[in-house]
C-alpha cells in the first residue's frame, strides 16, 4: 500500500496479512537540482500487483529503479523481503548502497523486465535465460536448461532457444526477457514500461504473458501506460503527480470514481 | 635466379633460417606485446570510464604522452633509460644488477606503447555496448568482475575488433623498431643476411614478402574471431 509522508496506513493493509515483499518509505529522488521523488511510500504483500500509472516525468519509472538501487535513492527506505538496503554517503556526498553484497544478493531475488528489453545480444535466448541462474545462482547448468526450455516454451518460444535476439520480434524479445525474469524463481517482478517500445499490434502477446503471471499470484510491481491492462490485473493501483502519489486505491476506485482532479484528466487524456 | 634461391634457402650458406628466426621473435614480441597491451588496455578503459579523478587524471597522462611521442623516441627512452632505472634501483637495494633479455625488454616497452592506444580502442567499444545490458546485469545481482567477463568483454568485441586489429598489425611492423636496440628480430635479421652476401634487394624484398604474408594470416584469423564475436549480430548486407 502506498502512503503519501506521514498519511495514515490505508484499510488496503488491514486487509492483508501476508507478507510484505517490498517495502518503500518516504523515499526522496534527486538528479542534482532536479526532484524527482519527493516522499514516495509503497508497499507490495505477497501476491499483490501493484500498477503504477502517471505522466511522464512523474517518477514512476525512478521510483521503480530506486527498488534494485539502479538508482540510488538520496534517502528514504527500502526493504525488500523484510531486509533494509543498507545506504551510505560516498566520497562525493551521493548515497550509494553500503554493501554491495547485500545489493547484490536483494537484486538476484527481483525479476526485473526493461521498456527495452536489454538481452544480453551475444547470447542466444536460452543462454540469457541460464545466465543468472548458472553465473549469479550457482544452479547447475543442466538443471538450469531444462527449467529455461520450461519456461521459453512458457511463454511460446520454444523453438526459438537458439536463436540471438537480434533475429526476433520486440514482442518476441520482451516475452523472452520475462522469461529471463522467471528463471531466477523471484520474490517480485519489476516490469519497468514493459510494453512501451512495442509496435501496437505486439503488445497484446507480451500483456498475455504478464496477465497469465499477475492470475497465478505472482508478486509484482508495474509501471505502465496501458490503463485498461492495469485495471485488468491489479491489485492496486497507484497514481503519481510530479514525484509524490497524488492518489491510490483499488483498480475500481482509481479508474471507476477518481477523486483528484489531476488523476480524472489523466485518465480522460491517456484513454 | 639459382643465387636467389640459394641466398633464402633455410639452410646454411643460406640465410633464410636467419629470417626465420628473426620472424619467430617478431611474432613472440608482437604477441607479447599485444598480449600486455590488452591487459593496460581494458584496465586503462575501465579506468578511465569508471575510476575516481585522480585514476582518470593518471591515465589521461599516460594516454596522452605515450601517443604524442614517436615511438622509436619511446622505444630508446624505455630500454635504455628504463633498463638502467630497473639496475639502479636493485644496485640502491643492494640486490645484483640483472641483464634484462632483449625479449622481456622488448615487450614490455612495446607493450606499454600498444597499452595507451589499446586503452583508447576499448573505451569506444565499451562506450558502443547498449547501457542497456549492462543494466540487466546489474540488475540480476551480477558482480562486477562477473559482469566484466560474463557481458562486457563479449558484448564489447565486436565494437574492438577493428580497432584491435589494427593494433596487433601495428604490433607486428614496431618489433623492426627495436632493431635500433640491437634486438634479433626480422628487419635485423635482414640486414645482417644483406651486409654479409651485399643481395640488398634480394634480402629486403623477401623481408617485405615475410612481413606481407604475417598479415594475411593474420587477417585470416581476425576474420574467423570477428565472425564468432559478431555472432549475435545479423549482418550488414542483409540490412542494405
Amino acid at each position: 500500500m502506498i502512503a503519501q509522508g506521514t498519511a495514515p496506513a490505508l484499510k488496503y493493509t488491514a486487509q492483508n496479512d501476508a507478507a510484505e515483499a517490498i517495502h518503500v518509505e518516504n523515499l526522496h529522488k534527486r538528479f542534482g537540482e532536479l526532484h524527482v521523488l519527493k516522499g514516495v511510500s509503497l508497499s507490495a504483500r505477497d501476491g499483490e500487483v501493484i500498477a503504477i500509472i502517471g505522466g511522464s516525468g512523474s517518477g514512476k519509472s525512478t521510483l521503480l529503479r530506486c527498488i534494485n538501487c539502479l538508482e540510488n535513492p538520496t534517502s528514504g527506505i527500502v526493504r525488500v523481503n523484510g531486509e533494509e538496503i543498507r545506504m551510505k554517503a560516498d566520497s562525493h556526498g551521493h548515497t550509494v548502497p553500503a554493501d554491495r553484497k547485500q545489493i547484490e544478493r536483494i537484486r538476484s531475488k527481483l525479476g526485473m523486465v526493461f521498456q527495452n528489453f536489454n538481452l544480453w545480444s551475444h547470447m542466444t535466448l536460452i543462454e540469457n535465460v541460464i545466465e543468472v541462474p548458472v553465473h549469479v545462482l550457482g544452479v547447475k547448468r543442466d538443471v538450469a536448461i531444462a527449467e529455461a526450455e520450461k519456461l521459453l516454451a512458457r511463454v511460446g518460444l520454444a523453438e526459438k532457444r537458439d536463436v540471438y535476439p537480434a533475429y526476433l520480434s520486440g514482442g518476441q524479445q520482451q516475452r523472452a526477457a520475462i522469461a529471463r525474469a522467471l528463471a531466477i524463481n523471484p520474490r517480485v517482478m519489476l516490469f519497468d514500461e514493459p510494453t512501451s517500445a512495442l509496435d501496437p499490434e505486439l503488445i497484446g502477446e507480451v500483456l498475455k504473458v504478464i496477465g497469465d503471471l499477475a492470475r497465478e499470484g505472482r508478486t509484482m510491481v508495474l509501471v505502465t501506460h496501458e490503463m485498461k491492462f492495469a485495471r485488468e490485473v491489479a491489485t492496486h493501483v497507484v497514481y503519481l503527480y510530479n514525484g509524490l502519489v497524488e492518489e491510490e486505491g483499488p483498480p475500481e476506485q482509481i479508474f471507476g470514481a477518481p477523486k483528484s482532479e489531476r488523476l480524472k484528466q489523466f485518465i480522460r487524456n491517456i484513454g | 635466379m639459382a643465387r636467389i634461391i640459394e641466398l633464402l634457402s633455410p639452410t646454411p650458406p643460406g640465410w633464410g633460417g636467419t629470417l626465420l628466426v628473426g620472424l619467430l621473435h617478431s611474432v613472440e614480441i608482437a604477441a607479447g606485446a599485444f598480449g600486455l597491451g590488452l591487459v593496460i588496455g581494458i584496465c586503462g578503459a575501465y579506468g578511465k570510464l569508471y575510476g575516481g579523478p585522480v585514476v582518470r587524471d593518471l591515465l589521461a597522462v599516460y594516454t596522452t604522452i605515450v601517443r604524442a611521442v614517436p615511438e622509436l623516441v619511446l622505444i630508446l627512452l624505455l630500454y635504455y633509460a628504463g633498463t638502467d632505472l630497473i639496475n639502479q634501483l636493485l644496485t640502491a637495494m643492494g640486490y645484483q644488477r640483472i641483464d634484462i633479455s632483449g625479449l622481456v625488454a622488448g615487450i614490455a616497452v612495446l607493450g606499454f606503447v600498444q597499452g595507451a592506444y589499446s586503452t583508447e580502442v576499448m573505451r569506444g567499444a565499451i562506450l558502443a555496448i547498449p547501457q542497456g545490458q549492462i543494466e540487466a546485469a546489474r540488475a540480476y545481482g551480477m558482480s562486477p568482475g562477473l559482469l566484466l567477463r560474463r557481458i562486457t568483454l563479449p558484448a564489447m568485441l565486436p565494437f574492438a575488433i577493428p580497432g584491435l586489429a589494427n593494433l596487433w598489425l601495428i604490433a607486428t611492423k614496431d618489433t623492426a623498431l627495436l632493431a635500433v636496440v640491437g634486438f634479433f628480430e626480422l628487419t635485423l635479421a635482414t640486414r645482417q643476411a644483406a651486409g654479409v652476401t651485399k643481395a640488398y634487394l634480394t634480402f629486403f624484398l623477401a623481408a617485405g614478402v615475410i612481413y606481407l604474408l604475417l598479415t594475411l594470416v593474420s587477417n585470416l584469423i581476425i576474420g574467423r574471431i570477428e565472425l564468432r564475436a559478431r555472432r549475435g549480430m545479423p549482418s550488414l548486407k542483409e540490412a542494405r
